[in-house]
């Protein structure tokens, strides 16, 4: 069981309200992800539920019981920090051995555990290893085989894969992923790359400034962002967002679109426009364009196989299905 | 980088302050072997300029079988080993404390560099006479606050109290080096320790310990130096009665009290032996830790 409640839960430190009260509910064997930009409070949410760090007000509930005053230890929550937090002078079985062996289990018992965590996450070359002599990727599976042997309530990630080569952190990505599949148990994952947000979460939840912006899906997130900056955080390329008489027009303060819901076409549309820089990615190609009509150049998504020049002349043409609409507070309108 | 020609301008411009070191250390050293084969007696009108007789390994057999030789070997070892035990378990225990954020933390930590300032002279005269003193010593007030009989703390108890002092003066160094080995633990660490159910005493057991070890190692090799070759403590204080005699005290009452020069050079030689003896013992038990 990990069923993990919220519930007025604070944070201020010193006279800085960090996280200002806010209510959460994560099931049972979901993966929840965490995500905003840095320094929006996220690892000190993350924090407050492993009990590292004392609410200032609030609960936090675990599977029904008060744990707001229960220490760290025996919230059977495992973390795995950024950081990796290894023990240096430990090898790699004595570190993923050590929350058994601080347990008092039996000799045998963490031998089986330890050996099959090794398994699962290929270390079991590496066992008696010095965490310096391993790379990156390894010191993650070792954190990550440290926290499995416990098998805990929950799995709290702090942005694990933000110290990894882009390569190895799509490896890890589905990895981790599988894990969870595997041992269906509760994980909350702390990320600022929404990519990774978007892959991995069945529930994300935005962040800005210590404030919940929206709960959701992946899916629900990118169709219906439940504000502005949801929509700017979500999806990539960024959502284009456009105020003024364009706006007006829709009965709208700000409207947005994503960047592959323009059509563009070198004859005729509703925006005319001259191509800037493009980014040529093989399958697809951003251009973006310069319109009369806003400030801000507009991000357009369109097939690998298009190719337009540098000052071309074009026309955007949005899907009026995937318009976005938000008024002054940013807030989503319809 | 290391080209053939940059390793050879490097050694050539290194060769100036080897040859002064080595020079430093090279006279003295040749001089006192020398002393130590020849009958050296000033008092008794022996001098450089009518020459000295050679006598082989006279001064060697005397020096080793000397009734003081073995009784100051053993309270050497023992006042070493006592200073580093005390100033390092006090320094880690000190290093901790003045890590965690207290009222006042800037002047405190200053406070507690403060006596590695006093000169040693000055340090053990101000423990001697302030608060030793069996009879004005604030020591002596206090038991007898207390209805007990002052102690003689420098004839009584003479070597834990010459211990006591030279601790006092090196657990500061001892402070600061394992504090800011203290500072550099990764608070993650801990933090991760803590969530595996590690409580304070076993974190500290597995997690800072290990991550202070280094620290200590420089300590103990540092400090065994300086310690080796304490004087002016046991000298201001009992004079090296009272089973205070060290090497080194026992070196300098040959050469200066008995002006027996070719003796004391014999002890100067053992205790480069001693000195070496221990070295190897330390960095096979402890020297390990710095290469890791
Ligand atoms: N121990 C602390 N003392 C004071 N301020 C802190 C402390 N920890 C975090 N903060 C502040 O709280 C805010 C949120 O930090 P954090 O949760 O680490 O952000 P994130 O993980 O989302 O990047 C930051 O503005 C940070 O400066
Ligand atoms: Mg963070």
């Amino acid at each position: 069981m990990g069923q993990i409640q919220l519930s007025k839960v604070s944070k201020r430190f010193g006279d800085v309200e960090v996280i200002p009260p806010l209510d959460l509910e994560i099931e049972d064997g979901e993966f929840v992800v965490f995500v905003g930009p840095s320094g929006c409070g996220k690892s000190t949410l993350l924090r407050l539920i492993a009990g590292l760090e004392d609410v200032s007000g609030g609960q936090v509930i675990i599977d029904g019981e008060d744990a707001t005053a229960i220490p760290p230890a025996k919230r059977r929550l495992a973390m795995v920090f950024q950081s990796y937090a290894l023990y240096p002078h430990m090898s790699v079985r004595k570190n993923i051995a050590f929350p058994l062996r601080m347990a008092k289990m039996d000799k045998a018992e963490i031998d089986r555990r330890v050996n099959g965590a090794a398994e699962v996450l290929n270390l079991a070359d590496y066992l008696d290893r010095r965490p310096g002599q391993l790379s990156g990727g390894q010191r993650q599976r070792v954190a990550i085989g440290r926290a499995i042997v416990r098998e805990p309530a929950a799995f709290l990630f702090d942005e694990p894969l933000s110290n990894l080569d882009a390569a190895l952190r799509v490896g890890m990505r589905m990895e981790i992923s599988e894990l969870h599949k595997k041992l269906e148990t509760t994980m909350i994952y702390v990320t600022h790359d929404q990519v990774e947000a978007m892959t991995m979460a069945d529930k994300i939840v935005v962040l800005q400034a210590g404030v919940i912006e929206q709960v959701g899906s992946p899916l629900e997130l990118y169709r219906t962002p439940r504000n502005t900056f949801v929509a700017g955080f979500i999806g990539s390329p960024k959502m284009n967002l456009m105020t003024g008489p364009e706006a007006a027009k829709h009965d709208a303060h700000t409207v947005g679109i994503r960047p592959e819901h323009v059509a563009i076409s070198d004859e005729a549309g509703d925006w005319e426009g001259v191509v800037g820089v493009s980014e040529h990615l093989g399958s697809d190609t951003f251009f973006h364009v310069k319109c009369d009509a806003f400030p801000d150049p507009l991000t357009v998504r369109a097939g690998g196989d298009l190719e337009l020049s540098y000052g071309a002349k074009v026309f955007l043409t949005p899907d009026p299905a995937h318009l976005h609409r938000f008024d002054e507070q940013g807030l989503r309108l319809g | 980088m290391a080209t053939q020609h940059s390793r050879s301008a490097a050694r050539l411009m290194l060769t100036p302050a080897v040859v002064l070191l080595l020079g430093w250390m090279l006279v003295p050293l040749t001089l006192t072997l020398f002393f130590s084969f020849k009958k050296y007696l000033p008092m008794r009108g022996d001098s450089l300029d009518r020459g000295l007789d050679w006598v082989g390994f006279a001064n060697y057999t005397r020096f080793l079988s000397s009734s003081s030789f073995w009784p100051s070997v053993q309270t050497t070892l023992i006042m070493v080993g006592g200073v580093l035990l005390i100033t390092v378990v006090l320094g880690v225990l000190l290093a901790l404390l003045l890590d965690q954020p207290i009222w006042g933390q800037g002047v405190v930590r200053i406070l507690v560099i403060a006596p590695f300032f006093v000169m040693p002279t000055v340090s053990a005269l101000v423990w001697k006479n302030m608060l030793m003193d069996p009879v004005n010593g604030i020591l002596a007030h206090l038991w007898r606050f207390f209805g007990a009989e002052p102690v003689s703390w420098l004839s009584d108890a003479s070597l834990s109290s010459i211990i006591l002092i030279v601790s006092w003066q090196w657990l500061p160094f001892a402070t600061l080096i394992l504090l800011t080995a203290v500072q550099s633990l990764d608070s993650e660490q801990l933090e991760a320790a803590e969530m595996d159910g590690a409580p304070v005493l076993k974190r500290f057991w597995h997690i800072v310990l290990p991550h202070l070890s280094r620290a200590i190692t420089i300590v103990i090799l540092i400090q065994t130096i300086f310690l080796l070759s304490i004087f002016a403590e046991i000298f201001v204080t009992t004079g090296g009665a009272f089973g205070t005699r060290t090497l080194t005290y026992l070196i300098f009452q040959r050469v200066i009290d008995s002006q027996n020069i070719g003796l004391g050079s014999a002890g100067g030689v053992y205790a480069i032996i001693l000195a070496n003896i221990v070295a190897i013992f330390l960095m096979r038990i402890v020297g390990k830790n710095l290469d890791a």
